[in-house]
């Protein structure tokens, strides 16, 4: 069991969007590591041959027809928006490229 | 700084390219891919919103059936198999414009796989492998404020818009493209085209580039002539016109080479292609460290789609895209040259539609290929978004065939048809347009040019009748156009007989 | 004759119906009870008392013009805060949702509204679900009214708390790992988790999708099933609803409380027995084992031995798809948002909010889950851990050929004192030992009282588990055994100091 170190849980936090300050690092890390430890007992305990579950009550082709529900207005929509601007949720700048 | 750039004829003579194509076509649904908000272009901001396709809390998604059957519509016009099982998967990432910070999509488990489209290159035909069609959805869109231009760099702040969230997307991903060599531009477009006309066909997306209903990223690398590696790739993200596609892989072809030339190396990144000169800039670099984390997504089961129901849908199929130019061309008499041309121009399905309304295949293919297509390239867009119908076309030219108008004063009807003055009708109208066929005023200007142009009436008389245009030309000037040339010339040789 | 909050939900719904009280009154009497003890239990985060007050007086009006209602209409319930309800606070027990007001409604919240039950308010809870103690709520630790120093259990403390100390008759829990039957057991009420998919998740803010499920707290077997009817059936807004609705539980419960179990076959779960479970909760395990030999049920020892595999499981696949659904609170389109100095990037301003908005246990099981889905250790962890999830679904299905129903104690031990495991993070996941199991497999479970510590008079809690879609024997065992055990008792147990004052 590899034992994450303090780079990787601050490059985890990092992945996950959460400015982790250097005392929570001193806390969080250990913990993290007891609990990993003892997660990583099931390593091994299934083979090949066992098939992965994701969904514990089988079913598929769960669909919806194509017919339009109404929607939100945008009064609703925006209640909860830290900030808006013209029926538009208003963000910082954002880094980096456009999608 | 400015890239240094290689000759192209160069650049093929040294380096083998290889294409990849990632086509985004957005399907025409009444509903998103997930929930039943509308999807409608162009509604007010924030309208088309509910708690799932804006991420709220507790909010949950359920498949639309009428995406899964166009992805496997779409997935068997490519050839592909249709999985027997397949599910949706999380990818993420964090992204304001993205309300779950995650996309619902697909991952190691596509709807459709395995497939082609053979497409038609300067009369060759040319096999694109398609490696996998998946579902997924869009994102919402940003405004940037305070930037220049409205740029994401130097923007101040964003303003997100999340009724494009949601709306169904089929991916179409083609395998690596090898061999095509100096081709390569022009089957990355042929390939765009063609696909697009297949969409057309399936009538499952409005299909339109401009609007950004179907987008392509093109990857691109190259590999020393005959080596075989593959190289480092680079991939130019939502080029929007077909134009575009041949443009961008022309440029990054030269880039590359320039790179490679100069004994450096690609840099494995996005890059954005710039429509106004037609090069690309730096994005993002693709690291490896950039991990999307998927996995199944847990909201949703499996897709399971029967043999049954994909065989059914096997039977709405459109004719196959080759079968169909085959027939056409026998249907409308065009020579290789013609059809070729009408392929290459974008201009089939026009074409058709144009036939369908009531004009020959000979005045649909002019109308289309000549004065329409001078004026989608002037402007810049594709000829289906040059402003004027299939329907007008067959309307202008029945006004022709009817010697309301000529083949002048029909490029004035199409000027007032893409300004949106009316039908072609209406614009005759408006614009006085119709040609004189008052045999009067027009016997006063044949009898006006007669008489100033003594020589070549006299030639006519002595039965050179090819002199005649001269005439003719004189008369045409004199009505301001708006006359029938085959009168005039009748008028002509009746009077100097 | 006892105040009408110490009344069973079912006798509140027969005293509507016999005109003996009205819905107001009986609304009013709870909030009485809320507004004199919440103060000590924090169990509720916001009470809508002009809300539940308007709703009662609707309830009232239907019932004198004769409309059909609902059995439980006019019966008050509070709702986990867990759950979406427009235009009350839904919070998850997080400062990252702190005043946020759905504009829409849960499945659940739209079927409690159509039955007319009025809704008291939301209560307390771990954030995001994540504990079993509910010390993680932003909001302040609830206490267990049966001793204000002791946790209530957890993530559902608030539920369990308010229906224990008769501020509500009825709760809504949600249950991802045990968090309805382990605060049933640490207050000796009653807690059921359904059928994974027979209560529709539409407006549960997701702690782990395919684990999650929405569950009745009630003081009693019969009124569980009255409402686990009232809740489940089919959703057509949650694609992993069950097709056909799980029925005949309230016929089950009246069936199960004749006291008859001849002929059923209960097992005894190898796996959940040993020097983990302390001594006084084995002691009245026991003797509720021997209770149910005596109403003829036959009692075996069954062995699911995938089930020591079952918390790590659990603490990879939970984790994973955790970090995924709290992705989306990111300070941009509601919730906290936390703007640092200077001219700050969209996700500066999200990093910064999240770490404020989190506390650590989210921030735990987040940063475990990233690790858990990264492409290097998909296999290693959330793979393999998919994978035992089958081994134990294997094991469920093998042990129910031999018997109908699974039996252990709920939790390891009674209610421990506030900040004992606050800061131990696995000593905490121990304690959800015996109810993991059915999440993963998606198998209902139901936690009832099985008396007194004698160690420390803290309740404790015996849990049946039975096959997917067969919650009805739950409430047939269930109420044989609670019936068996008030009548041993001479009736029921609670926290003597809440009963109500006006009694």
């Amino acid at each position: 069991m590899p034992e994450l170190s303090r780079d990787e849980v601050r490059h985890l936090a990092d992945l996950a969007r959460i400015d982790l300050s250097d005392a929570e690092l001193d806390h969080l890390a250990p913990q993290l590591n007891v609990i990993l430890e003892s997660v990583a007992s099931i390593q091994g305990v299934a083979g090949d041959d066992v098939v992965p579950t994701s969904h514990p009550i089988p079913m598929t082709n769960v669909f919806r027809e194509d017919v339009v529900r109404p929607s939100l207005t945008p009064e609703q929509a925006l209640s909860g928006a830290p900030e808006a601007e013209d029926d538009k949720f208003s963000v910082p700048r954002i880094l980096g490229d456009e999608q | 700084m400015a890239d240094t750039l290689i000759d192209f004829d160069e650049v093929v003579a040294t380096y083998d390219p290889a294409l990849g194509l990632e086509v985004h076509v957005e399907l025409n649904t009444n509903t998103k891919m997930f929930c039943g908000c509308p999807t409608t272009f162009g509604g007010e901001p924030n309208t088309q919103v509910c708690p799932t396709c804006l991420g709220l809390p507790g909010a949950m998604p359920v498949v639309n059936a009428k995406a899964v059957e166009a992805a496997i519509r779409i997935g068997l016009a490519l050839n592909c198999d249709i999985a027997e099982w397949c599910r949706f998967a999380r990818k993420n990432y964090f992204y304001p414009d993205m309300p779950k910070n995650f996309q619902t999509s697909q991952y190691d488990e596509p709807i459709c796989f395995e497939g082609y489209l053979d497409v038609d290159v300067e009369g060759e035909t040319f096999r694109v492998e398609i490696e996998r069609a998946h579902m997924e959805e869009d994102t919402g869109k940003s405004t940037h404020i305070g930037g220049a231009t409205g740029r994401i760099q130097g923007a101040d702040h964003s303003l997100v818009d999340y009724n494009r969230a949601g709306i169904p997307l089929i991916e179409i991903v083609t395998k690596p493209i090898l061999g095509a060599g100096e081709k390569a531009p022009l089957v990355a477009r042929a390939y765009v085209a063609q696909l697009r006309d297949l969409i057309v066909a399936l009538g499952v997306s409005d299909a339109r580039m401009d609007q950004g209903s179907i987008r392509a990223d093109v990857n691109l690398s190259l590999s020393p002539k005959g080596s075989g590696v593959l190289g480092t790739r680079t991939e130019t993200k939502n080029v929007n016109s077909l134009r575009s596609v041949e443009r961008a892989v022309r440029f990054e072809m030269s880039r590359h080479a320039a790179v490679l030339d100069a004994g450096g190396s690609i840099l494995q990144e996005t890059r954005h292609f710039h429509e106004a000169d037609g090069t690309t800039s730096s994005g993002r670099p693709k690291s490896d460290a950039e991990d999307y984390r998927y996995f199944p997504e847990p909201d949703l089961v499996p897709v399971a789609p029967s043999r049954e129901w994909v065989e059914e849908l096997r039977g709405t199929l459109p004719e196959n895209p080759t079968a169909k130019r085959a027939r056409l061309q026998e249907e409308w008499g065009f020579s290789d040259l013609e059809m070729r041309d009408t392929v290459g121009a974008g201009a089939l399905s026009l074409v058709e539609e144009t036939v369908a309304a009531g004009a020959s295949p000979q005045s649909a293919r002019k109308w289309w290929l000549s004065d329409l297509a001078r004026r989608a390239n002037d402007a810049g867009v594709e000829l289906a978004e040059v402003g004027v119908t299939p329907e007008q076309v067959a309307g202008v030219q029945r006004l022709v065939d009817a010697k309301t108008i000529n083949d002048k004063l029909a490029r004035q009807v199409f000027d007032g048809l893409i300004a949106g003055e009316g039908t072609p009708e209406e614009i005759v109208a408006a614009r006085g347009l119709a040609v004189v066929s008052d045999d009067g005023a027009l016997s006063a200007a044949v009898d006006k040019a007669i008489e100033t142009n003594p020589d070549v009436a006299d030639k006519i008389r002595d039965g050179k009748v090819a002199a005649a245009g001269a005439l003719i030309g004189a008369v045409m000037k004199e009505m301001r156009g708006q006359a029938d040339a085959g009168r005039v010339r009748e008028l002509i040789l009746e009077k100097l007989a | 004759m006892s105040a009408w909050i110490e009344r069973t939900a079912a006798e509140q719904a027969a005293a509507l119906a016999s005109g003996e009280v009205t819905s107001v009154e009986l609304v009013q009497a709870h909030l009485d009870q809320i507004a004199a003890t919440n103060g000590d239990l924090n169990a509720f985060l916001h009470v809508d008392a002009s809300g539940a007050l308007e709703q009662a007086a609707a309830s009232d009006a239907r019932r004198a013009a004769g409309e059909p209602l609902h059995e439980l209409d006019g019966v008050p319930i509070a709702i986990k805060d867990v759950l979406a309800t427009e235009g009350l606070p839904t919070t998850a027990g997080s400062k990252i949702l702190e005043g946020w007001i759905p504009p829409y409604d849960g499945t659940v919240t739209a079927r409690i509204k159509a039955a007319g039950l009025p809704i008291l308010g939301k209560t307390n809870m771990d954030e995001f679900a994540m504990g079993s103690s509910n010390e993680n709520s932003a909001y302040g630790a609830v206490r267990n009214p049966w001793n204000l120093d002791r946790i209530p259990g957890g993530s559902g403390g608030g539920s369990a708390a308010a229906v224990a100390a008769f501020q509500a008759p009825l709760a809504i829990g949600s249950d991802t790992g045990g968090s309805i039957r382990q605060p049933g057991a640490m207050t000796g009420t009653v807690g059921v988790k359904p059928t994974y998919g027979s209560v529709s998740r539409y407006g549960v803010i997701a702690l782990a999708n395919s684990l999650d499920q929405l569950g009745p707290c009630t003081r009693t077997v019969l009124d569980a099933a009255l409402l686990q009817e009232l809740i489940g059936g089919h959703d057509p807004m949650d694609s992993t609803s069950v097709p056909n609705p799980v029925e005949g539980l309230v016929a089950a419960a009246r069936e199960g409380a004749a006291g008859d179990l001849s002929g059923l076959r209960v097992g005894v779960v190898k796996e959940l027995q040993g020097d983990a479970w302390s001594a006084d909760v084995v002691e009245r395990f026991d003797e509720s084992v021997s209770v149910l030999k005596d109403l003829g049920a036959d009692v075996v020892e069954v062995s699911l031995p995938s089930f020591v595999h079952a918390m790590a499981a659990y603490y990879l696949i939970l984790p994973a798809e955790c970090s995924s659904n709290l992705a989306k609170f990111d300070a941009m389109r509601y919730g906290l948002r936390v703007t640092p100095e200077g001219s700050p990037s969209a996700e500066d301003v999200m990093r910064v909010s999240r770490d404020a908005g989190f506390g650590d246990e989210v921030k735990r099981r987040i940063i475990i889950g990233t690790y858990a889905l990264s492409s290097g250790y998909y296999d290693a962890y959330y793979g393999q851990a998919q994978k035992i999830r089958t081994l134990i679904i294997d094991d469920f299905k093998r042990a129910f050929e031999s018997v109908d129903v699974l039996v252990s104690p709920t939790a390891p031990s009674t209610a421990w004192p506030i900040g004992e495991k606050a800061d131990d993070p696995l000593a905490m996941y121990l304690q959800d030992l015996a109810t993991i199991p059915a999440n993963l497999a998606g198998v209902p479970g139901i936690s009832i009282p099985s008396g007194v510590s004698s160690a420390d008079g803290l309740p404790t809690g015996i849990q049946f588990l039975a096959p997917v879609l067969e919650d009805a024997r739950l409430y047939r065992v269930g109420a044989a055994l609670e019936a068996a055990l008030l009548d041993k008792w001479g009736g029921p147990i609670g926290p003597s100091s809440y009963t109500s004052k006006e009694a």
